[in-house]
């Protein structure tokens, strides 16, 4: 779902799905917090996790401070 | 050595066995087969972006999207287009038909996917996909398929149909007839035994004879 463009900054759904996990969450509970099917989270999991702004736990997925502060980056900007 | 073109002559998913599976670049990112699984999934081909009898079958697609989310039902489509050409035309179908197309488009420019699936008929074209369609389950086995030609729109209510039928038949252990519709009777599986078959004919259901029952659900 291309969750970096290519200038190297998180595209709008990836910083839907990077908000939604600020605590660990299953996936179905980050699908439903950003309203996108559970496939594109699933596939949003593998490109953030690669990243390093997203990584999975036994408490389920969450945001990684590398994510916490590409999300503030592009808030502040905003 | 044989190439994706010639494997397609070969080669065709079996109904009943797991969905061929993998990874395309999409209108909506990189997808795997298994990103769908826990859902059901319509994956279907399309000849050509920028043709009027897929356009056609994109908007019918599309407005049959919020039916077949209510069922668990996710929508794929695939040509041998690249990502760029996918793009352009949801663009100009949201521009010139006012219907934004809901579901990604797999760009399957080297026909990897087309050729796991058997999505090309050389007697119709080399150079495109034939309008195949495969419905999944959510355990990612291939429940059916319809090949259509290339001069033929799809009836989507028929998919829709064939959804629900497929659906009865996991929740209630039915087989459905001829034209059923959600509302019909359903057939009663027939009985393998004679002594089961003998039962049959007590059991209750609308019976016309031993191997012939049928019931509401």
């Amino acid at each position: 779902m291309a969750c970096v463009n290519p200038g190297g900054e998180l595209t709008e759904s990836a910083r839907h799905i990077l908000a939604a996990m600020r605590e660990p969450v299953p996936l179905s509970q980050v699908a439903e917090r950003t309203g996108l099917p559970l496939y594109r989270i699933r596939s949003a999991m593998r490109e953030l996790s690669e990243a390093g702004f997203a990584a999975e736990s036994a408490a389920g997925w969450e945001t990684t401070s590398s994510g916490r502060s590409a999300l503030e980056r592009v808030l502040t900007r905003v | 050595m044989e190439t994706a073109l010639t494997h397609t002559n070969h080669s065709l998913p079996r109904l009943g066995q797991p969905a061929p599976a993998f990874e395309a670049e999409t209108t909506h990112g990189t997808l795997r087969l298994e990103d769908f699984h826990g859902s059901w999934l319509v994956l279907f081909s399309h000849p050509a972006d920028f043709t009027p009898v897929c356009t056609t079958e994109f908007v019918a697609f599309a407005e049959l999207a919020p039916e077949l989310k209510k069922r668990g039902v996710e929508l794929c489509g695939l040509s041998i287009d690249s990502t760029f050409s996918h793009i352009a035309w949801v663009r100009n179908i949201e521009q010139n038909f006012g219907v934004k197309i809901p579901f990604p488009v797999i760009a399957d420019l080297n026909k990897e996917v087309a050729a796991l699936y058997g999505m090309i008929m050389p007697g119709e074209s080399k150079t495109e996909t034939s309008r195949c369609l495969f419905v999944i389950d959510p355990n990612g086995i291939l429940r059916a398929m319809i090949y259509y030609p290339l001069s033929t729109g799809r009836n989507t209510q028929e998919v829709l149909r064939l959804i629900d039928a497929l659906q009865s038949t996991d929740k209630h252990g039915i087989a459905t007839p001829a034209n059923w519709k959600p509302g019909d009777k359903v057939i009663v599986p027939p009985p393998k035994t004679t002594e089961d078959a003998e039962l049959r004919m007590k059991a209750g259901f609308e019976t016309k004879d031993w191997y012939f029952s049928r019931k509401a659900v």
